[in-house]
C-alpha cells in the first residue's frame, strides 16, 4: 500500500516539475522495513541488551538482579576465564600467521602456472576443505589424529616415530586444532590472494624484470606491497574469525585436556548456557567484543606503516 | 651454476610444493570417503585403503536406519532454504532502497547497519536466545530461521551492487509511467542476478554448515540439523561404527560439493565480495 502511495506522490512531483528529494521517502521506508525489523530485533537490540545484561545477575528463571560492575570484577579475578582469553589469543595468532603465509605462498606458486587448467585444478583442491562444515571436519579429523588408531600416527610409526598425543596432551591439542583450522581455512586467504595477484599490472612486473629483479625480489618488493591492502583485509577477517573459535575445540576436545583448548567462546557457553549465568556470560561476551575491537584496531595501526595504497 | 639452472630448480620445487599441499588438502577428505565405504569392522584398521578394494555401501543405508539422519537432512534443507529465500528478499529490497531511493535518515540507518556488521554472533547470542524464547520458538528449527531473516552484510552486499547501476534507467521507466516498485522489480532486480546468486551461495554454505546456533537453540534430537545431529551420532555410537558416522559426514558435505561444481564462480565472488569494502 505504501508503495502505491509513494508512486502517486512521485508522479505528482514529476508532473508539477518540483522534484522534491524526499518524494519517494514512503517507498524507501517500505523497502527497508523488513530488514530494519529483523536487524533491529535480532542484532542491534541484542547488542545493547548484552551490554545491559552484563550489569545484572540472571538465571533465566527468577527476576534479574542489578549487580553493577560485579560481573566484570569477577571476570578479572576468574583464573580459568582469564586463561581462556590467553588460550584464544595464542591460538588465534598462530592461526592467522599460518593462514596468511601458507595462503600467500600457495597463491604465488599457483599464479606462476601458465596453464589455466592447472591453476583451476589447484584452486579447486585448496578450496574443497571450505565446503565441509566445521562439525564434519572435527569428526573426521578426530579420527585421523586419534592417538592409538589414527592414520597420522600410523604413518609416523612407519617412519619409526613413536605415537604423538595429538589431541590428548595440552599443548598437542591446542596445536592440532590450530593445524586443523589452518587446513580448512587457508583456502579463504588463498582465493583472496590469487584474485589480488591477478590484478597486479604486468607492466610493473616487466619493469622490475628489466631492472634485473629476481623472483624473490619481485615477490617481496613489488607483489607483496601492491597486494598489501588485501593482506590487511585477510588478516583482519582471519583474526576476527579465530577469536570466535568454538566448534572445533568444543566438538573435538570439549575444551580439554584440562582447559588447554577452552577458548573464550567455550567459557562463555559454559557460564551462560550450562550454568545459566546469563549476566556473567554477557560480561564475557562484551569483553570478547572489546578484545576483538582492540586487536583489530592494532592491526589497522600497524597497517598505517605497512600497507601501500595505490 | 648458472641462473638458468637455479630458475629451473626453483620452478620444479614450486610444483612439488603445490602437489604436496594439494595432497594435504585432499587427503583427509579422500580418507573420509574411502573409509565410509569400508565395513565397520575394518574401518579403523591401518593401513588405510586409499582406493577401496571392496566398496561396501551398507554404511549409507545403516546411517538412515540407526539415526534419524533423514530427519536431520529435512530439517537442514528447510532451515537453510527458508533463510536463503528470506534473506534474498529482505536484503534485495533494503539494498536497493539504500542505493537508489532517497529518504530522510538513510545514511544514519545504513551507518547503524554497518556498525552491527562488526559484532560477532557470540556477543549477541544470549539476548537472541532470550528473544527466541519469548517468541515461543525455543527448541524449534524455526528459531534458526526467524533470527536470521535480516542481514546487515547482505544488505551491504546488495547495496554495493545496485550502486553500480545507472540511475537513468529507472528515471526513464518512471517517466513512461512505471511505479517505484515496478521499476525496482522489472528493471533493477532483474539485473541483480549475480549479486543475488552470490548472497544465496554465501548463505547456503554458512547456514548449511552452522553448528553454534543449533547447539544453543535446539534440545530435542528430532529438531536437530545435520551438523548437530552428526556430532551427537558420533558421540553415541562409539568407535565401532566409524564408517557409518563417516557415511553421514559424506552425505552432509555432498550438497555443498554439488553446488560448488555447478556455481563455482559465485563461491569465489562471495569471498572476494567482502574484500572490496
Amino acid at each position: 500500500m505504501s508503495a502505491a502511495t509513494a508512486e502517486v506522490r512521485a508522479t505528482d512531483t514529476l508532473r508539477r516539475g518540483h522534484p522534491s528529494s524526499y518524494g519517494e521517502a514512503p517507498f524507501g521506508f517500505a523497502m527497508i522495513g523488513l530488514s530494519v525489523l529483523f536487524v533491529a530485533v535480532f542484532t542491534a537490540i541484542p547488542i545493547l541488551a548484552s551490554l545491559a545484561l552484563s550489569f545484572f545477575s540472571w538465571d533465566v528463571i527468577s527476576e534479574p538482579q542489578f549487580v553493577g560492575l560485579e560481573n566484570y570484577q569477577r571476570l578479572f579475578t576468574d583464573g580459568p576465564v582469564l586463561k581462556s582469553f590467553g588460550v584464544t589469543l595464542g591460538m588465534s595468532l598462530a592461526i592467522v600467521v599460518l593462514q596468511l603465509t601458507i595462503g600467500l605462498g600457495l597463491a604465488v606458486l599457483v599464479n606462476q602456472r601458465k596453464l589455466v587448467w592447472v591453476r583451476t585444478l589447484f584452486r579447486t583442491a585448496f578450496y574443497l576443505p571450505l565446503l565441509a562444515s566445521t562439525a564434519a571436519v572435527s569428526i573426521f579429523m578426530g579420527y585421523l589424529f586419534d592417538y592409538k588408531f589414527g592414520v597420522v600416527n600410523y604413518y609416523l610409526g612407519l617412519l619409526g616415530l613413536s605415537n604423538v598425543p595429538w589431541l590428548t596432551s595440552g599443548f598437542g591439542a591446542a596445536a592440532t586444532i590450530v593445524l586443523i583450522v589452518v587446513w580448512q581455512q587457508t583456502g579463504f586467504t588463498f582465493v583472496l590472494f590469487v584474485a589480488a595477484l591477478m590484478s597486479v599490472p604486468t607492466d610493473v612486473l616487466e619493469a622490475g624484470q628489466i631492472d634485473g629483479a629476481g623472483p624473490l625480489r619481485t615477490l617481496f618488493r613489488i607483489k607483496v606491497p601492491l597486494i598489501s591492502p588485501t593482506i590487511l583485509f585477510a588478516a583482519v577477517v582471519a583474526l576476527i574469525n579465530a577469536m570466535q573459535l568454538f566448534d572445533q575445540p568444543y566438538i573435538m576436545t570439549k575444551g580439554g585436556p584440562g582447559s588447554a583448548t577452552t577458548t573464550v567462546t567455550i567459557s562463555m557457553y559454559q557460564k551462560g548456557f550450562q550454568n545459566l549465568q546469563f549476566g556473567y556470560g554477557s560480561a564475557i561476551a562484551i569483553v570478547l567484543l572489546v578484545a576483538i575491537l582492540i586487536v583489530t584496531g592494532l592491526q589497522f595501526l600497524a597497517a598505517r606503516k605497512l600497507v601501500f595504497y595505490r | 651454476m648458472s641462473t638458468m639452472h637455479i630458475a629451473r630448480i626453483g620452478r620444479i620445487a614450486g610444483i612439488l610444493v603445490l602437489i604436496i599441499a594439494a595432497m594435504v588438502a585432499l587427503g583427509p577428505l579422500l580418507w573420509t570417503v574411502t573409509t565410509s565405504l569400508r565395513t565397520p569392522a575394518e574401518a579403523f584398521s591401518n593401513p588405510p585403503q586409499w582406493i577401496p578394494s571392496h566398496p561396501d555401501f551398507s554404511n549409507y543405508s545403516a546411517v538412515f536406519e540407526r539415526i534419524p539422519i533423514g530427519r536431520f537432512f529435512v530439517n537442514s534443507v528447510i532451515v537453510t532454504g527458508l533463510i536463503v529465500v528470506g534473506q534474498t528478499i529482505t536484503c534485495t529490497l533494503s539494498g536497493y532502497a539504500f542505493a537508489m531511493v532517497s529518504f530522510p535518515g538513510r545514511s544514519v540507518i545504513f551507518g547503524i547497519f554497518l556498525a552491527t556488521m562488526m559484532v560477532p554472533l557470540q556477543t549477541i547470542i544470549i539476548p537472541v536466545f532470550v528473544i527466541v524464547r519469548y517468541l515461543g520458538l525455543s527448541d524449534s528449527p524455526m528459531s534458526l530461521v526467524v533470527s536470521a531473516l535480516g542481514s546487515a552484510f547482505g544488505t551491504f552486499l546488495m547495496r554495493q551492487y545496485f550502486m553500480q547501476m545507472p540511475k537513468e534507467l529507472g528515471e526513464a521507466a518512471r517517466i513512461d509511467g512505471a511505479g517505484h516498485f515496478h521499476t525496482f522489480l522489472l528493471i533493477y532486480a532483474k539485473m541483480a542476478g549475480p549479486a543475488i546468486a552470490t548472497l544465496a551461495i554465501l548463505n547456503f554454505s554458512g547456514f548449511w554448515a552452522e553448528f553454534y546456533r543449533p547447539l544453543i537453540f535446539l534440545q530435542t534430537q528430532d529438531n536437530f540439523t545435520l551438523p548437530l545431529g552428526l556430532v551427537g551420532l558420533q558421540g553415541n555410537l562409539g568407535t565401532g561404527s566409524i564408517s557409518v558416522v563417516l557415511a553421514g559426514v559424506v552425505l552432509a558435505i555432498l550438497p555443498s560439493v554439488v553446488l560448488f561444481v555447478v556455481a563455482q564462480r559465485y563461491f569465489i565472488s562471495g569471498i572476494t565480495a567482502g574484500a572490496s569494502r
